[in-house]
């Protein structure tokens, strides 16, 4: 007699354990399915990127003109060109180039003919300002003052697409946003994972979290209207809307994400940890600063990132009170313009398939590549503090 | 009354330290609730100064949280309601103008879940002494070696001290967190099971600490190990279902108790 329960389906000798992902299909078939599931969010992002990509790699590629007086070929030449070079020159795409009969093609050359005779002829006619050293080196332009200078206007006789006032512009916004939103958030989350009561936590975790469900237009509209006024009357600096004021508008976007992560880091750290610190005879602030927040330092820190993201992928906020004007300049107090508010403003405007269409896409690919490098560093980062803290790394 | 044989224990025969002895810690009538359980009925007891005293029971009675009223650790859980009075040298140290930090300073603990911070080992010792103001590295280099060497854990851990406390064993984290306890010199330290995951060789190690702590310090200690708690105790309450049920000397506990109960849990035939 065996003490084998009765209705368990055990096998003679151990053969049975050979059962594999038999013995319990629907775990394995769920645990595929929510492996395929992440697998598609993967794969989503990269698409994004591949579209984005794909629209600026014409050009990456250097195979843009934006230069405002191109050579012309005389309409007469035509039946001298191959038709492969015929649709360059015209600048074609393959199937509108099947499209177009002989007589349209013609006509095509000859307003080519016609805008070369009419071009302007100073020497920045020919400059195709879609080359790289245009996009990031100073260049003195025959249309405005005398001078060096960084100039993103892709609207006007000479398309100029300098990216630093534009990439100056994101840094200062969100490097102002990060200063006034991570140090409030974070004493807020310290404060209500730490010190509060329970009752008045329950209260202030919810308050603080509804910050992000303000619309980003709302609190566009609150940092160009109430904000801009009060911030100039206190700080009494020129520009109503400047770098200053979109960053702490965009700040108020900041703080809820901030708070929210770094709040359930800390407090997440294990209550005894605080509780050895108190027997010890630490004031509740002591342990909150020097045993807590050291504990939580990974996911804190992956609240800051995360909040860095947000500052810098936000549009609305900082196209409404930034002043919206693309200037080269490093002071805070000067209007300026962000990558993010570029883009929202101006795609709608630029012809699709043109330098303007893809410089804008270019810019959008930048600022993905950033965000993704920032949040890589941030990962590695994160897995080397929580080593340290598991007893893992040196 | 057969089954029980007083040489089943070993009883505590070191001379009492000169003059110890004296009240130092009196509880009078203490109930505690957590929300609407009572956890603690009526507790009165009296600790000697320089004695160990040991909190016996069966598992839920009432120990661990009888221990945490001394330094007010039941503060923090905010469902709890104490009544009654504990004095510690004649002061109340439920008065509301009792400074909490200065009351926990001198009085150490250590807790039932080992519960090292996450910091290198050496940190986690001189954190307490750098909150009581010892800030000399020779100081504290002497004091982290001292206290290790006497919750014998220093010839483990002298090659690491800068590594993580998390990467310690259960037992080790134990033993750090008792030397942590012992590096800031409490006047009172209160030892909730602190051999509970120890070998004999450390848990021999940590009673003869305890044996000579006493000379300076009072002890209350928790511990289920019976023969733990008639070795090195000077005084044994019995507590059960949140009473005490006996307090007494220990030689009398583990001779000749006058509760049934209490000879019944100390024998073993308990339930
Ligand atoms: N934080 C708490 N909230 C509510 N009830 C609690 C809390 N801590 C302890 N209790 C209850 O109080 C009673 C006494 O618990 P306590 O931890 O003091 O027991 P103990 O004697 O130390 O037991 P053990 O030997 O298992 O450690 C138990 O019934 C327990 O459920
Ligand atoms: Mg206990």
């Amino acid at each position: 007699m065996t003490n084998t329960p009765a209705n368990a389906k055990r096998t003679v000798g151990w053969m049975g354990i050979h059962r594999g992902h038999k013995a319990r299909p629907v775990e394995w078939l769920a645990e595929k399915f929510i492996f395929l599931v992440s697998l598609t969010a993967i794969l989503m992002v990269f698409l994004i990127f591949v579209f984005v990509a794909r629209e600026a790699l014409p050009l990456v590629l250097g195979q843009m003109n934006s230069a405002a007086a191109r050579p012309a070929i005389p309409a007469k030449d035509m039946d001298k060109l191959k038709p492969a070079e015929l649709q360059e020159y015209l600048g074609l795409t393959p199937a509108e180039f099947k499209g177009l009969d002989k007589e349209a093609l013609q006509a095509l050359m000859e307003v080519r003919e016609e805008e070369a005779k009419e071009a302007p002829k100073d020497k920045d006619a020919k400059v195709n300002t879609t080359e790289w050293k245009y996009l990031f080196g100073a260049h003195e332009w025959s249309d405005s003052r005398p001078e060096d200078r960084h100039v993103w206007q892709p609207i006007g006789r000479i398309h100029k697409y300098n990216l630093w006032p534009l990439i100056i512009g994101s840094l200062k916004t969100t490097l102002v946003a990060l200063l006034f939103s991570v140090p409030l958030a974070l004493a807020a989350a310290i404060y209500v994972s730490q010190l509060s009561s329970p009752s008045l936590k329950e209260w202030l975790k919810p308050a603080i979290e509804m910050l992000s469900g303000v619309p980003s237009v709302v609190l566009g509209f609150f940092g160009l209207i109430v904000m801009a006024t009060f911030l100039q009357s206190v700080f009494g600096y020129q520009s109503r809307l400047n770098a200053f004021v979109a960053g702490i508008a965009l700040g108020l976007a900041v703080i809820p994400v901030v708070f929210s992560i770094a709040e359930d880091a800390l407090t997440s750290v294990p209550r005894s940890y605080t509780q050895a610190a108190l027997a010890l005879g630490a004031s509740k602030w002591q342990a909150a600063w020097q045993i807590v927040l050291p504990a939580a330092a990974p996911g804190v820190f992956a609240a800051v990132v995360l909040g860095f993201g947000r500052a810098i992928g936000e549009t609305m906020v900082v196209l409404m009170a930034s002043g919206n004007a693309s200037i080269m300049s490093w002071s805070l107090f000067d209007s300026t313009r962000s990558i993010t508010a570029t883009i929202a403003a101006e795609l709608a405007e630029a012809v699709f398939g043109g330098h303007h269409y893809r410089m804008l896409f270019l810019i959008g690919a930048m600022l993905f590549i950033v965000t993704f490098l920032t949040n890589l560093a941030g990962d590695l980062i994160m897995h080397r503090l929580k080593g340290r803290l598991e007893g893992k790394a040196k | 009354m057969a089954a029980f044989s007083p040489t089943q224990v070993t009883l505590n025969t070191a001379k009492p330290t000169e003059g110890a002895g004296a009240p130092l810690i009196a509880s009078e009538g203490v109930n505690l609730h957590y929300g609407a359980t009572q956890a603690l009925k009526n507790i009165s007891l009296t600790i000697g100064e320089r004695h160990v005293t040991a909190f016996i029971g069966p598992s839920g009675c009432g120990k661990s949280t009888f221990l945490r009223c001394f330094n007010r650790m039941n503060d923090l859980i905010d469902s709890v309601r104490i009544t009654g009075s504990i004095k510690i040298g004649g002061q109340d140290i439920y008065s509301p103008d009792v400074d909490v930090i200065e009351l926990r300073k001198r009085i150490g603990m250590v807790f039932q879940r080992s519960n090292p911070f996450p910091k290198s080992i050496y940190d986690n010792i001189t954190y307490g002494l750098k909150l009581h103001g010892m800030t000399a590295k020779s100081e504290l280099d002497a004091t982290v070696e001292q206290s290790l060497r006497g919750a014998a854990l220093w010839d483990e851990v002298k090659d690491r001290l800068h590594t993580s406390a998390l990467g310690l064993s259960g037992g080790q984290q134990q033993r750090l967190c008792i030397a942590r306890a012992i590096a800031i010199k409490p006047e009172i330290l209160l030892m909730d099971e602190p051999a509970s995951a120890l070998d004999p060789i450390a848990t021999a190690k940590i009673e003869e600490l305890i044996l000579e702590l006493k000379r300076e310090f009072t002890i209350v200690i928790v511990t289920h190990n019976m023969q733990q708690a008639a070795r090195i105790s000077d005084q044994t309450a019995f507590f059960y279902l949140g009473e005490l049920i006996e307090f007494d000397t220990t030689a009398k506990i583990f001779t000749n108790p006058s509760k049934k109960q209490t000879e019944d849990y100390v024998t073993g035939r308990f339930g």
